[in-house]
């Protein structure tokens, strides 16, 4: 089992962001995560990524308990994630962004890495050269080669989102969190993202995907949790989320697919 | 002396000297509270009311309470000044920023105060408000003007808060640090409220420099260490929290003392240093603080 | 097609610092200089001048790897500066320590104090980090007065002899301003290349995004305080120097003032650009020499330079130049 999720509760301040969340996301599929605004969806991807430990609850990858773990600590387990609100590196160029991502891959320590760098050592050098090359080979993945130099902020919306998901996978990640890659974008990116979607989950890696494009979730899911004020109110396909009273009226009449 | 004695003059030195602390960290703590800026000119506030004080009184014909107001109205002028010609044109405020803007604008306020005709580097003494008898409590004793400062540091904070909480400006003010933007939108003026909190700062800054002179004296260093150990005293009692600032004040005047008194006196000025870097390390917020300081 | 203004342009303003390329040019450049200028200026005075500028630039780099790159802000640098000063001082002269190992033994014990004062402070964000490296400086520099037992407090301590190394004494000023400058520029080297590489990239990140910088496996509090010490190292290096060349420090030297100098350097050459150290040790080194026509006016216009820059040119003098520049020229 890639992920289990155990009764993962937090609190902030007197408000249940997410309460006795339980459920499974089986290696190799993609798990959608939806629900009204305010739901805990982030919140919930915040706990898995390590931003904030539950207050009570685990979280396990592979039968190793992960809760609490720093989020480096969680990426060098090999979970990896995007973000709802974009967070580039504004300071660099888009080839950079991704090279970031080979970060965790690299097999000298701090203080090495600081010597050897300063001194411009052979290992260091060809380090460098092989972290250009496999970023721009995810670059190429998501079809933003050609502007590799470019100020990462230089890109429209779209790109931005798909800029960062190359960036995610740079660091070969087992799991991928994409937190609303979808929003911003019209009905064309939103195929492309689509596509982009299918083609990672192609090379073996586990997605869980939070979203509020229904067609887009409805579309590639194979199972989808619904949480509603911080409580999981429905798992399952698509389908019968679809047909799920629950759902329907914790969206209040919002469009559930077509 | 016996031990109790001693003690006990330490506690009334260092109640004395926490009050003026109390007002200092109260200019940072109301400044912050509001903006979430930590205006490190707020020393120079106290040494503009000290000199301000010592000037206006040296003219023939004016009585002392008179100069003292000329001299609180001055430094609330130059804290709105430092609020609109400094702060208010940054474009990008971050933190690194304002930090050096605010430690900017002391150098500058220092080094015009050092070069003005009227002070230059010289040192000022003033007499007390009435007298320099010193008035028995068992067996310590306890100048008259020590009695001035705790007494007019409490009327100053019973005003400060009656204002807080009964006149609508007051209230307007407390508004604007909980929610800008939900105060603005009932028709609060935010920036209106920013200008009068700074004037409020520099008021603090100036009654603190002119009831402290007569024991030390004035001089345009003398707001480094008080602005400093002020911010020290806010940080104690909780960045933010009005009550915080006083107690930190009180507590850092009498820990001084005490330390000063039983430990070391050279070592005297670091005492608030080494409680800032203990209550920075162990507990952020402070005494009365609420926790909200963003620990990584 | 090599378009000089175009690569020094383009290499400082997109991403924060120049390309290898350009780095290059520019140290052999600057070695150039600095190796003729003694021609020039062959007087022991405009040594001198020159000497506190390569201190002043070692130490403007360390600060400028934490402000500009890491983002973490200092006000109490000048501290390690003087436990640099002092161990040197104090072990050449009170113990008979060489130079040399004094100099190693200064870096050890600054590191181990810059690991012990790190680790609490870089938990701390924005204004408590400052604050933090502010109590640090002011509680160091009373320390410096106070322990005239071995510091011979206020008034300073003196005696302090000349570097020395495999028998050769630097006992001329234009011995330590080889000595001296040769040392900036290996620092500035190493500087150029640890932002270019990796490491640079993880510092940039965090700078930027501590949430996304830690998602892809960076260590956050490893990284802060990794270049915490790397800059006190860089202090403690100037300090020992500084130290041997003088003879003579004393305690205020080393204080909250020396600090936001240090700061106003930073600022004023600009954050996030190692050869904006140079010019804003540079400028605020000449700066009260300019001045010494009009004496104390120099505090008066360290606010106001602060003041004014932060408001007006907050990249800096370098880089704010430089973009308005560039703007002119694609009009």
């Amino acid at each position: 089992m890639m992920l289990s999720i155990q009764e993962a509760s937090i609190n902030f301040g007197g408000v249940h962001a997410l309460r006795d969340v339980t459920f499974q996301v089986t290696e190799g599929s993609i798990k959608a995560i939806i629900g009204p605004n305010g739901a805990g969806k982030t919140t919930l991807f915040n706990v898995i990524s390590g931003f904030y430990p539950p207050i009570s609850g685990k979280i396990v990858m592979f039968d190793k308990e992960i809760q609490g773990l720093k989020p480096h600590q969680v990426a060098a387990l090999g979970v990896n994630r995007t973000f709802q609100n974009i967070e580039l590196f504004d300071n660099m160029t888009v080839v950079e962004n991704v090279m970031v991502g080979r970060h965790g891959l690299s097999s000298a320590g701090l203080v090495k890495g600081i010597i050897g760098s300063a001194f411009r050592s052979p290992f260091v050098r060809r380090e460098e050269k092989d972290i250009k090359e496999r970023a721009m080979h995810y670059l190429d993945f998501v079809g933003l080669a050609p502007r590799a130099e470019e100020n990462a902020l230089a890109l429209p919306l779209g790109h931005q989102r798909y800029l960062e998901i190359a960036r995610a996978l740079a660091a070969e990640p087992k799991l991928l969190l994409l937190d609303e890659p979808a929003a911003g974008l019209d009905e064309r990116e939103t195929e492309d993202l689509s596509r982009l979607i299918e083609e990672i989950r192609k090379l073996d890696i586990t997605i869980m995907l939070v979203e509020h494009d229904m067609n887009l979730t409805m579309d590639i899911s194979e199972e989808i949790v619904v949480l509603d004020y911080g409580e999981m109110i429905a798992e399952g396909t698509p389908r019968e989320i679809q047909n799920n009273k629950k759902v329907i009226e914790a969206y209040l009449g919002e469009d559930i697919g077509d | 002396m016996t031990l109790f004695d001693r003690l006990l003059q330490f506690f009334i030195g260092g109640v004395t000297n926490g009050s003026i602390y109390a007002m200092v960290a109260l200019g940072f703590t109301i400044v912050y509270h509001s903006t979430e800026i930590i205006n490190f000119a707020q020393g120079e506030f106290v040494m503009l009311g000290a000199l301000f004080m010592v000037s206006f009184s040296m003219i023939p014909g004016i009585p002392l309470v008179a100069a003292f107001v000329m001299a609180v109205a001055g430094v609330t002028i130059v804290g709105m000044l430092v609020n609109l010609l400094v702060i208010r044109p940054v474009r990008n405020p971050n933190h690194i920023s304002l930090i050096i803007i605010t430690i900017g604008a002391s150098i500058f306020i220092r080094g015009i105060a050092m070069q003005s005709w009227a002070w230059g580097k010289g040192e000022y003494a003033s007499p007390p408000f009435s007298g320099d008898t010193p008035i028995l409590i068992g067996n310590a004793a306890i100048t008259p003007q020590a009695i001035w400062i705790i007494g007019i540091t409490l009327t100053v904070l019973i005003l400060l808060h009656f204002f807080f909480e009964n006149t609508i400006t007051g209230k307007g003010m407390k508004a604007c640090a909980l929610n800008p933007r939900a105060a603005s939108l009932m028709g609060i003026k935010v920036n209106r409220m920013v200008v009068i909190t700074f004037a409020l700062s520099g008021m603090l800054g100036a009654v603190a420099g002119i009831i402290i002179t007569p024991t030390t004296t004035a001089s345009y260093k003398m707001g480094v260490m008080l602005g400093l150990k002020g911010f020290c005293a806010a940080i104690i009692g909780g960045l933010g929290s009005i009550p915080g600032a006083i107690l930190g004040g009180f507590v850092l005047g009498v820990l001084e003392s005490m330390g000063a008194g039983l430990i070391s006196s050279a070592y005297k000025d670091a005492i608030a240093f080494i409680a800032l870097l203990v209550v920075l390390f162990v507990r952020p917020s402070g005494i009365l603080g609420i926790g909200d300081i963003k620990r990584v | 097609m090599y378009d000089p203004a175009g690569f020094w342009v383009s290499g400082i303003s997109s991403g924060y610092r120049m390309s290898s390329r350009g780095n290059i040019i520019a140290v052999l450049v600057l070695s150039g200089v600095m190796l003729g200028l003694p021609l020039l200026l062959n007087n022991d005075y405009y040594l001198s001048v020159l000497i506190i500028i390569g201190l002043n630039t070692i130490l403007a780099l360390g600060l400028n790897l934490l402000m500009g790159y890491a983002g973490q802000i200092s006000l109490g640098h000048a501290a390690f500066f003087g436990l640099g000063a002092y161990t040197s001082g104090i072990l050449t002269t009170s113990y008979g320590v060489h130079p040399i190992p004094a100099l190693v033994i200064a870096l050890v014990f600054v590191g181990v104090v810059a690991i012990i004062v790190g680790v609490p402070s870089l938990r701390l964000r924005g204004y408590f980090l400052g604050m933090a490296t502010l109590g640090f400086g002011v509680i160091v520099s009373i320390l410096f007065k106070e322990m005239s037992f071995i510091t011979q407090g206020p008034s300073g301590f003196r005696g302090i002899p000349e570097l020395s190394a495999f028998g050769f004494v630097f006992d001329t000023d234009l011995k330590y301003y080889y000595l001296i400058w040769t040392c900036t520029i290996i620092i500035l080297m190493i500087s150029a290349n640890i932002i270019n590489s990796r490491i640079g990239r993880a510092l940039r990140a965090i700078h930027t995004s501590e949430a996304a910088a830690g998602s892809l496996g960076v260590d956050i509090q490893a990284y802060k305080l990794a270049i915490f010490v790397l800059s006190a190292l860089y202090a403690s290096l100037a300090g020992s120097l500084y130290a041997h060349f003088i003879g003579f420090i004393s305690p205020s030297s080393f204080g909250f003032h020396f600090s936001i100098v240090l700061v106003t350097m930073v600022v004023v050459g600009g954050m996030a650009s190692i050869w904006g150290a140079i010019f804003g040790a540079s400028v605020l080194t000449l700066l009260p020499e300019f001045l010494m026509v009009f004496e104390d006016y120099e505090i008066v216009v360290y606010g106001l330079i602060l003041m004014l820059i932060m408001i007006f040119l907050p990249e800096g003098l370098t880089r704010g130049v430089i973009e308005r520049i560039k703007g002119r020229l694609a009009r």
